[in-house]
């Protein structure tokens, strides 16, 4: 039924002309961090993959690699039986590999149909071929079955999911024989997302591979004819769909074993500091209640795009309230970051490079940021910020060092450092450890321990399901924008946050 | 904790590396440059110390603004009414001269209406969220209408006072007092470098300029912030617009005009960074400097305005090369 790792070295040459697309053993590292160990995968023509795995497992690097934007350390690709290494996404395009991005990347300002040749339009010497131009779109439009999308309209008139039919089209009139589709339903409504499956089902029916990466479970049980699980850089199981239950797909994704990097001294819950009812904000959350007690560390699971960013940022004063209440300590009401400042709650973006931390500043200047005196000197700053470089033990060689020297890991502790030098009550942490390694994760896990022992409040947001069953005390599920009721981490695991987060829950 | 121990055996040895020491000395380094260059050019017209003290009357004016523009640019904006701003105060103050307000009533009344004139800027790039070089570009157009309006389209002779001496040539006997006008910029330098260094709201505009994200997330209010960017750096070219006034000795609405780029100019030979975060008052005033130095020490040569010209815009290009050079070795 499911095959653990078995991807038949037996019959090389026969099972190499038989796959449209082949990858085997890729490997990536970028600096310290392993992205991919070591993945195999297979596609037929006329065959829908499904690739699944948790955030982080590897799956857009693996078709970043695919699709030429990374090269890969390691491993080897076969397309059509024939080797196959593109060098860049061009390449990779002009031998009928294309990939639609989450982010769909099309000129806004540009009509349709020069959307769909962009790179490629017929000419004749310098001047566009309109007339040819205008026949190919068509006919790309027409086998995706929408000749209805008008070819002259600019693109950013059309819908979100009429835009990503132009992506796709553009693909087609390429002659793709591989289409990957990342996430593609993320942003697509249900009826929408009914018509991208027709879709997916006709290029099927016309001999196309395709891969279709999905968070959503009950999607690729209804799309894909076989399924690759990601877990860590490796390829961990394959079969084909129809033959697993949701059930199973999941024990692969989240199979593993907890490493002891997680601190837990026993501590006590205290009085409520931050209690919020049915918050909705402008579109997510929808429905959000908590209640965070001193000396407790709440986790938020779901996944990306849940709407877990938004519900912080809300809380935080740095997206508006639509609906209900925060209450922190004796403040009740919606109130600007500068207000939930002085209330003693500090927050850590998820995404330090745009907006967690001031890159071309030095790390004196991002800590203390938050809180100045109306005079100071340089060097108040840096014996502020000293004592944080010390005791998060951020390597650096001054506090006036720029912030963009620094490691990943070490801008995270800054980033840190910085409510704790605000010394805030509580703590809103949106992936705190994401993107840095495991060395200084530790370390970040070591400081929220210490913090809840001490008293403070600790809100964490992560995609990485063993981090937050290591070191929450409750945690609370956010699906679609709806957060689900908190509960003691005992009675959690990591299987049921999955079908909840997935949606699948109801279901099961 | 435990992890502490073997990490902050790290050596925090030099507080300024070399790297650092460069950014701060790139732009003396070009001055001294291009006054070696020109006093072994032409030394005996260039290399004399009432040429320098005329160097530096010539310098009052674009330093001055300079300083205001050097905040705005640090904050991540622009301003390219400057020019216009300027003429439009030395009409302002010329007209209160005449209808008889004395004249350090009349200074100030022009340094107000600049204040004014900043905050109706910082207004419209808060309020409609529009980049300041559109505003600003605006502005470049309706300020300079307005001086000539005001002025009905010709000079404005006011009565002489005081304010005409801001800018003479000092005594070659006393050359070491410097002009009042000189001391106006120096002083003011010196206060807002400070202001800089030294207060909240200085690191805030590095801040709001360096990432208006991150200064939102940190309670920082960046709309208040630049609305005070503009007022203090309009005053500043208030400041400017009393010495250019004192200069001419009169108001005249079309004086000024393009003097917003060599402005903006000396801020980045200065070393700032127009997408902001990055600045120095020093190295501001020095960028000023090295583009007066270049057209007087050119003038000193009998070359002409065209050749100037194209100095002037190699150097912009030159230095702008070489702190990214610098950056991208940093980085």
């Amino acid at each position: 039924m499911v095959q653990q790792r078995e991807t038949g070295f037996s019959a090389e040459n026969a099972s190499l002309t038989e796959y449209r697309l082949r990858m085997e053993g890729i490997r990536k590292r970028f600096g310290a961090t392993i992205a991919l160990a070591g993945v195999d995968l297979a596609v037929r023509g006329g065959q829908v993959l499904a690739l699944v795995g948790e955030n982080g497992a590897g799956k857009s690097t693996l078709m970043k690699v695919l699709s030429g934007a990374h090269p890969a350390d390691e491993g080897r690709m076969w397309l059509d039986g024939k080797p196959y290494q593109p060098r860049n996404p061009l390449e990779a395009r002009r031998a009928g590999v294309g990939m639609i991005y989450q982010e769909l990347s099309l000129a806004r300002h540009l009509s349709v149909m020069e959307n769909v040749l962009l790179g490629m339009e017929p000419a004749l010497g310098p001047f566009m071929d309109w007339k040819s131009i205008r026949q190919r779109a068509a006919a790309a439009m027409e086998q995706l079955g929408r000749p209805d999308i008008p070819l002259e309209a600019p693109v950013m008139r059309l819908s979100v999911a009429e835009q990503q039919m132009v992506e796709i089209a553009r693909a087609v009139a390429v002659g793709c024989r591989v289409l990957i589709l990342d996430e593609p339903t993320s942003s697509l409504t249900k009826k929408d997302a009914r018509h991208l499956f027709d879709l997916v089902r006709r290029l099927k029916a016309k001999g196309h591979a395709i891969v279709y990466i999905s968070h959503f479970l009950e999607e690729v049980k209804e799309i894909s004819d076989c399924f690759t699980v990601l877990r860590d850089g490796h390829s961990v199981g394959e079969g084909q769909t129809a033959q697993v239950s949701t059930d199973q797909i999941i024990t692969m994704m989240v199979g593993r074993t907890v490493e002891q990097l997680y601190p837990r001294t026993p501590r006590k819950a205290g009085s409520v500091v931050l209690e919020i009812q049915d918050l909705a904000g402008m579109e997510k959350p929808q429905s959000a209640s908590l209640t965070l007690c001193k000396g407790e560390v709440l986790g938020i699971a779901g996944l990306v795009g849940a709407g877990r960013t938004e519900l912080i940022r809300t809380i935080f004063g740095l997206a508006p309230v639509q609906q209900g209440t925060i209450r922190v300590g004796a403040y009740v009401g919606p109130a600007s970051a500068g207000r939930r400042w002085m209330q003693r709650i500090g927050i850590v973006s998820e995404d330090r490079k745009l907006e967690g931390l001031a890159l071309s500043l030095n790390i004196a200047d991002n800590v203390t940021l938050s809180h100045l005196p109306a005079f100071l000197s340089p060097r108040w700053q840096d014996r502020q910020t000293d004592q944080w470089i010390d005791r998060l033990g951020i390597k650096c060689r001054s506090p006036r060092q720029l912030v963009s020297d620094l490691s990943g890991g070490n801008q995270q502790k800054v980033a840190v450092a910085r409510l704790l030098y605000h010394d805030v009550d509580v703590l809103l942490l949106d992936e705190p450890t994401r993107g840095i390694d495991v060395a200084a994760k530790a370390q970040i896990y070591q400081v929220i321990n210490d913090l809840a022992c001490r008293g403070k409040a600790i809100l964490v947001v992560s995609s990485y399901l063993p981090e937050l069953m290591g070191i929450c005390d409750r945690i609370a599920v956010m699906c679609r924008g709806v957060l689900s009721k908190a509960r003691p981490v005992e009675e959690m695991d990591e299987h049921q946050i999955m079908l909840e987060a997935t949606g699948a829950g109801e279901n099961v | 904790m435990k992890t502490v121990s073997a990490d902050s055996l790290t050596p925090v040895s030099s507080r300024f590396g070399w790297s650092d020491l460069l950014t701060r000395l790139g732009p003396l380094i070009g001055l001294l440059f291009v006054l070696v260059l020109f006093s072994v050019l032409e030394p005996q017209k260039f290399l004399r110390l009432n040429n320098f003290e005329l160097i530096l009357r010539q310098t009052a004016v674009v330093g001055t603004a300079a300083l205001g523009m050097t905040l705005i640019i640090i904050s991540g904006g622009i301003d390219l009414s400057v020019g216009s701003a300027i003429a439009l105060y030395t009409v302002v103050i010329a007209l209160l001269l005449k209808i008889g307000i004395p004249s350090f009533g009349a200074a100030t009344g022009g340094i107000l209406v600049a204040a004014l004139c900043g905050c109706l800027i910082g207004l419209l790039i808060t309020r409609l969220k529009l980049a300041p070089f559109i505003i600003t570009l605006g502005m470049w157009g309706s300020l300079r209408g307005t001086a000539k309006g005001l002025a009905d389209n010709s000079m404005v002779y006011p009565p002489v006072t005081f304010l005409n001496e801001l800018l003479r040539p000092v005594s070659p006997d006393h050359i070491w007092l410097l002009t009042p006008g000189a001391w106006m910029m120096l002083l003011l330098a010196v206060l807002v470098a400070a202001m800089l260094r030294y207060t909240r709201f200085g690191r805030h505009i590095f801040a709001v300029g360096s990432n208006e994200q991150t200064a939102r997330l940190c309670g920082i209010n960046v709309e208040w912030t630049k609305l005070r960017i503009y007022m203090l750096a309009a005053a500043l070219a208030g400041v400017a617009g009393l010495l250019q006034f004192s200069y001419l000795t009169m108001g005249d609405p079309t004086t000024a005009t393009g003097m917003e780029l060599d402005i903006i100019a000396a801020v980045v030979i200065g070393g700032a960074s127009l997408s902001g975060g990055q600045g120095s008052i020093l190295g501001s005033l020095v960028g000023a400097l090295i583009m007066t130095i270049v057209s007087n020490g050119c003038t000193k040569m009998e070359l002409d305005n065209w050749v100037q010209e194209i100095v002037t815009g190699g150097i912009i290009i030159l230095a702008v090369t070489l702190d990214r050079l610098r950056h991208r070795r940093t980085a």
